[in-house]
């Protein structure tokens, strides 16, 4: 059984439509990732999974749940890491972590035990009488997930858990991240870090304007849709641009750089740097990256 | 608007007023402070400096001395005040700067819940000051008793209306900037009108017809009545007014706030 189903989801905001059907479902053990360029509809549909924001459409259901008859059971079984920090700048580490355990009426004790088993866990054990305000964004972002984990959830939902962290913290984050999940537990991630989905995402969905492009295995879409590797030319002169002309090749053309989709072998590479040019020529593994720009476009966002 | 369904509220509330009341035990020894000076430095100014020339003044009846007229007026302005301010700035902040309530949303809580505990808390906030500053005045010998204990559950009245007021502007405010609005065009005119400080008795007609819509007014003749034992059917319209308006507003506040955070 599916942990997270979610069937032809919807939400407009007055004319527009940030979510425009969306199915998709998560099963037990995976790490599954929702990737998607700013304003995509990530949060919104992030939201709505456990009734922060009313869907217009579309069925959902957490742990074979409906959301609108189970909603407090699903809230009590979840785990929710949301974008922005809203630690209680009130309290210490701690008792952020203790003061947030009565809300799911778990006995102090436990929550106190609980509390120090996540500060040594994601080595906050040593800050556990600070104020938050004294804290680091990677320091509070580790809290956040400690606070997220402490009605120990059988379903974790991270938004954007790493944006804006120093290499760092995010190195940490993805280690704790993946020990969770050996662990058993499903977790649900948005993110637009193609190389935070590479790592911990079984499956993912790429989706702009609220739609999803396409559901796969990372590795496996990046070879179908984009092939195994890529060759970079910057600068191209003519004479290049005639020589991959006659060459039977994909080349999506930058003006000032050319990514050359191959999909097999250097052969081409080899080619080319003996007979044109090597200089400014550079052959990589094709990425998520790769995949998830010719699928949402170049051009900036908002 | 969706108006709140009773069946949707549970015991959780309380989570959200003891979230409130641990971080109030943290400082309890700075919030004890102004509900024990505040009514000692009116008594001076007023009942020492303005009484000589005041007098005495006829109330329901009875003779009293100006120290007396005032006093269970001040006491109702700290239940107006304590429970106001919580749920405007400070609930403000928690909503929009602090992101409490969203933290809260991701735990079995709903929206409602947290409404009412925050309501709830600024009530308590009300019968906490009310209670201290009773204690000091009645040291000061203005205060009758047993009447003066019905300001305790007065208090949780008064505190429970002026909360949902309180909530009401934070639910329609864009900004924490415009609740100077509310405040004084609201709240200090009825600090000044409601009876506090003279007689309505004084005003013109028209004035005292005004005043009898204020709440603070009712909250005032209810104080003074209990505190000084000067009772009157009056009161019961007073107490029932109270008793509606509270009603009403609590589960409007809730709806308003519901209408501003869910989208």
């Amino acid at each position: 059984m599916a942990i997270l189903k979610v069937e032809s989801l919807r939400k407009n905001y007055g004319s527009l439509t940030a979510v425009d059907g969306i199915s998709f479902s998560v099963q037990p053990g995976e790490c599954f990732g929702l990737l998607g360029p700013n304003g995509a509809g990530k949060t919104t549909i992030i939201r709505m999974l456990y009734g922060y924001t009313p869907r217009d459409a579309g069925q959902l259901e957490v742990f074979g749940l409906d959301i609108d008859k189970g909603l407090r059971e699903i809230k009590r079984r979840i785990g929710i890491c949301q974008q922005e920090d809203s630690l209680d700048p009130d309290l210490t580490v701690r008792d952020n972590l203790v003061g947030y355990a009565r809300y799911f009426a778990i006995p102090r004790q436990e929550a106190v035990r609980r509390a120090d088993e996540l500060l040594g866990f994601f080595a906050l054990q040593n800050r556990a009488k600070d104020k938050i305000m004294v804290l680091s964004g990677g320091l509070k972002r580790r809290l956040m997930l400690a606070r997220a984990l402490v009605n120990q959830p059988e379903l974790l939902i991270l938004d954007e858990p790493t944006t804006g962290l120093d290499p760092q913290s995010r190195q940490l984050l993805w280690e704790k991240l993946a020990e969770l999940k050996k662990n058993g537990l499903t977790i649900l991630l948005t993110t637009h870090y193609m190389e935070e989905a590479e790592r911990l995402c079984d499956r993912l969905v790429i989706i702009d304007h609220g739609r999803i492009l396409v559901e796969g295995k990372p590795a496996a879409l990046v070879q179908e849709q984009v092939g195994h590797t890529v060759l970079e030319i910057a600068d191209p002169d003519q004479t290049l641009r005639d020589f991959l002309a006659q060459e039977k090749c994909r080349v999506e053309d930058l003006g000032s750089r050319l990514l050359v989709y191959l999909d097999h072998g250097d052969e081409l590479f080899l080619k080319l740097t003996s007979e044109v040019r090597a200089e400014g020529c550079m052959l990589r593994p094709a990425g998520l990256e790769d995949l998830f720009l010719k699928l949402t476009g170049r051009e900036l966002r908002e | 608007m969706i108006w709140p369904n009773p069946a949707q509220i549970s015991g959780r509330s309380l989570r959200v007023w003891q979230r409130n009341f641990s971080i109030y035990r943290q400082n309890w020894k700075i919030s004890f402070v102004p509900p024990l000076i505040e009514p000692l430095l009116y008594i001076l100014a007023f009942g020492v400096g303005l009484a000589v020339m005041v007098g005495e003044l006829e109330y329901g009846g009875e003779k009293l001395t100006y120290t007396n007229f005032i006093a269970p007026a001040l006491v109702s302005v700290a239940i107006m005040h304590n429970a106001f301010f919580e749920t405007t700035y400070n609930s403000f902040v928690r909503m929009y700067y602090q992101k409490t309530f969203d933290a809260l949303l991701a735990t079995p809580l709903n929206l409602e819940e947290i409404i009412l505990g925050e309501m709830l808390w600024a009530a308590t906030k009300s019968v906490i000051a009310a209670t201290l500053m009773t204690c000091v005045i009645s040291l000061c010998g203005f205060f009758s008793f047993p009447g003066s204990l019905l300001l305790i559950p007065l208090a949780l009245l008064g505190g429970l209306f002026f909360a949902a007021l309180g909530m009401i502007c934070t639910a329609l405010v864009r900004g924490i900037e415009m609740f100077n609005l509310p405040i004084f065009l609201g709240i200090t005119p009825m600090f000044l009108f409601s009876g506090t400080f003279f007689p309505l008795q004084n005003l013109p007609g028209w004035a005292q017809t005004l005043a009898q819509f204020l709440p603070l007014t009712h909250l005032v003749t209810l104080a003074r009545g209990c505190s000084l034992h000067v009772w009157s059917g009056e009161l019961w319209f007073s107490l029932l007014y109270l008793l509606v308006a509270t009603l009403l507003l609590v589960p409007l506040a809730i709806a308003l706030m519901v209408r501003r955070i869910v989208v």
